[in-house]
């Protein structure tokens, strides 16, 4: 890799794939420091213990100053630039690092804070979110709302001092481990579908809510209904105007399926841990799987580039728009390749799971394949991303 | 790091649409399907007068001394007009691999005679590497380069003798050469022939690549307005999400290519170590958006795009062509896999 010392490269016309010398001083710095401090071998976040586990590790990112790279230094950030943030994710995921428990509030609820929020709840909700402190849930899933979010049919009936909440929000996951959801209900029932709804934050302790765990496809219990009965949410938790919560929401879909949620670094990390895998299984491994493989190698590469392309455009002030619904299908597709080829690799060893004698990887290939399968469906289906992408970047009619 | 176009390369490159949608159009593409030798006689010079032709070619031969990143736009219009003229054999392949060789008498007079020439717009350079049984747009070239028995020689058309071979694409030009190698026509040997002739092979997969964009491009084009304007069941088709689904899906396909493309042509400029994976990940790429642009295309457009009387059919067999000339996605995709399974030799994505 060159280091380029004497010009800022984003501030140049031309294309310039070489790191700054600040970029490879942070790279460096983010390489050794997760180098040294990655845990191993943390059990799954679906249990109390477990998830205990994921906190102190996520409170250890954060006193080191890596939890939100990307946030203002008041916050607990570096300042990061897009390009540093790119490449943190990658240093993170190519040292083994975790998945972040902490991802539904830095990633999903902090954009919509930053955009929509005022500073008073910047101040009092930014820092103890990213420092693990305070764990978000995320309350956007009904039983009759899910690729239709706009369906939602919880309520929220204003009181004095703040609002009243009732109804039923689910598939909401970590609740049963969280302190507080971040979520839409409806506030004004004669409103058209989507202007009647609010942004609310819930303290899941509030007197009238019940939290019920219940378990994933792989059996981890990371799932939850949140059942609320008037539970009493203060003015001063409400993100936007009343009436705005579809505006912020969109403001959090733009992040969770673009860029923010799923960065390329984990996916070219998994790439790599299946080239290493195929190197052991070399001997058995037929000329199909040797393809499969390489396909998703390849597959990887070209959502790094993408994303290479966005972030050049975002850093130049463009918005991500429709267009993240182009990064979403890529990158859920792409990890259900990417354990697909796993699979095909390994054949009959393929269903051991964590605990067999024989599993390879420790299992991790079937676990992972069972999370993968859920990119898909989460963050919006993608067949809801073909609909975006059909209509808003290719300009067909509405059905 | 800064992963996109420059303002100057993205100006030469409108200006290159410009002139393709006036003097390109469909009709034309159409017409060369019936010509004879030149496909479309008008378009060359027309080309050459902007510029394009030798802009590759040092400024000593009267090019514009430009590289692989201002070439991926241009013929990514070309494919998108479905140029029917021999850019990518002439200005993406045969110019750079002739200006590239080391000086040396027989060299010298190749240059002298031909380089000028091409870059004028005068001459056509067609190229015949090892692993290419076929020559395209041999019979409108005046000059051949061939490679052979791990040598390279530049060989007068007129001293070759072709044969036709029709493509179902029938604005392609395409021919078997018959010739004999001589002291003459040698241009290069040994290692130095290996690394042009592997040279030219990624510079042509990239081109290909590029044209291929394009054409992929037009086709989700060409689909997106008239699914707009078929009405069935009462209303556009292109209402209905069985359709949107297809086009959503080309469209991504395309869109993850074309990064793929910007970064081969970046390793090409800087002659990177990885360039060859980079070139293989954007030609695989390309080719099967290409080709899975065309299929949406076709099914979408139902019987009415299943006619020779359509347009559809004159992008989608240039996308046939392309997606099979300088390595099909097998073939990339196993050179891949040679370098990054079985020699660890996986190139990043930011400048090596």
């Amino acid at each position: 890799m060159t280091v380029d010392a004497t010009s800022a490269a984003a501030d140049d016309d031309g294309m310039d794939l070489r790191l700054t010398a600040r970029e490879q001083a942070f790279a460096a710095e983010a390489r050794a420091w997760l180098h040294d401090h990655v845990p191993r071998g943390l059990p799954p976040s679906g249990s109390a213990d477990g998830f205990a586990a994921h906190v102190a590790w996520e409170r250890q990112l954060f006193d080191a100053g890596w939890a939100v790279v990307s946030w203002p230094r008041a916050f607990g950030g570096r300042d990061a630039s897009w390009v540093e943030w790119l490449l943190f994710e990658d240093a993170y995921y190519r040292a083994g690092g975790p998945p972040r428990v902490t991802q539904n509030g830095i990633f999903l609820l902090a954009p919509a804070l930053f955009e929509h929020g005022t500073d008073e709840q910047r101040q009092r909700l930014l820092r103890p979110m990213a420092a693990a402190e305070t764990l978000w849930a995320q309350g956007w899933s009904e039983p009759g709302a899910g690729s239709d979010l706009a369906a939602v049919r919880s309520t929220a009936v204003r009181v004095d001092g703040g609002w009243r909440l009732s109804g039923q929000k689910t598939w909401s996951t970590r609740a049963s481990f969280c302190h507080a959801m971040h979520g839409l209900f409806r506030t004004d029932p004669d409103a058209p579908r989507h202007r009647g709804l609010t942004y609310f934050l819930v303290p899941l302790d509030a007197p009238g809510v019940r939290v019920s765990g219940f378990r994933r496809l792989d059996g981890d219990l990371d799932f939850a209904d949140v059942f609320l009965d008037d539970v009493f949410v203060a003015d001063h938790d409400v993100v936007g105007a009343p009436g705005q919560g579809w505006k912020v929401a969109m403001s959090t879909t733009g992040s969770e399926r673009g860029l923010i949620l799923r960065s390329p670094g984990r996916f070219v990390a998994a790439a790599r841990r299946l080239v290493a895998l195929y190197r052991r299984e070399r001997a058995v491994a037929s000329p199909l799987d040797r393809d499969q493989v390489v396909r998703a190698w390849m597959a990887a590469q070209a959502y790094q580039l993408y994303t290479l392309q966005d972030v050049t455009r975002v850093a130049g002030g463009a918005a991500m728009g429709a267009s993240s619904s182009i990064n979403k299908l890529a990158w859920s597709e792409l990890d259900v390749q990417l354990h697909d080829a796993a699979l095909a690799l390994l054949g009959p060893r393929a269903e051991l799971v964590e605990g067999a004698p024989d599993a390879v990887d420790g299992g991790a290939w079937i676990k992972g394949w069972q999370f993968a399968l859920a990119g898909p469906i989460y963050a919006g289906t993608n067949e809801i991303q073909r609909n975006v992408i059909a209509e808003r970047l290719l300009g067909l009619p509405k059905e | 790091m800064r992963f996109a176009f420059s303002l100057e390369q993205q100006a030469l490159r409108d200006a290159v649409r410009d002139l393709l949608g006036r003097a390109c159009p469909p009709a034309v593409v159409r017409a060369a399907w019936g010509a004879d030798d030149d496909a479309a006689p008008a378009l060359w010079p027309q080309l050459a007068r902007m510029g394009v032709v030798g802009m590759t070619a040092p400024e000593r031969w009267g090019g514009l001394g430009l590289g692989e990143l201002e070439l991926v736009g241009v013929l990514e219009e070309a494919g998108h007009a479905a140029l029917p003229a021999p850019l990518l054999e002439t200005t993406a392949v045969a110019i750079p691999l002739l200006a590239a060789l080391p000086d040396g008498p027989v060299v010298d007079g190749v240059r002298d005679r031909w380089l000028g020439a091409a870059a004028a717009g005068r001459a056509v350079i067609a190229v015949g590497l090892a692993g290419a049984p076929f020559v395209a747009d041999a019979a409108r070239a005046a000059l051949l380069l061939l490679e052979r028995d791990g040598e390279l020689h530049a060989v007068p058309r007129d001293a070759a003798r072709l044969t036709a071979e029709a493509s179902v694409d029938g604005a392609r030009r395409l021919a078997w050469v018959d010739w004999t190698p001589s002291a003459a026509t040698r241009v290069a040997t040994g290692d130095v022939a290996r690394d042009a002739a592997a040279r030219a092979l990624d510079r042509g997969a990239v081109a290909a690549a590029a044209e291929l964009c394009g054409l992929g491009r037009r086709m989700i084009e060409l689909t997106v307005d008239h699914v707009q304007v078929r009405h069935q069941f009462g209303r556009a088709i292109g209402s209905f999400q069985a359709v949107k689904h297809h086009l959503a899906d080309a469209h991504a396909a395309l869109e993850l290519a074309r990064p793929c493309v910007a970064r081969a042509a970046y390793a090409l400029a800087h002659d990177e170590p990885g360039t060859a994976v980079h070139a293989s990940l954007a030609k695989a790429h390309a080719g099967d958006a290409a080709r899975r642009a065309g299929r949406a295309a076709l099914q979408c457009h139902g019987a009415i795009g299943y006619s020779f009387e359509h347009d559809l059919h004159l992008f989608m067999k240039r996308a046939w062509a392309l997606a099979a000339a300088w390595g099909d996605a097998a073939w990339h995709r196993a050179r891949i896999a040679t370098a990054v399974l079985d020699h660890d030799a996986a190139p990043g994505a930011f400048h090596a």
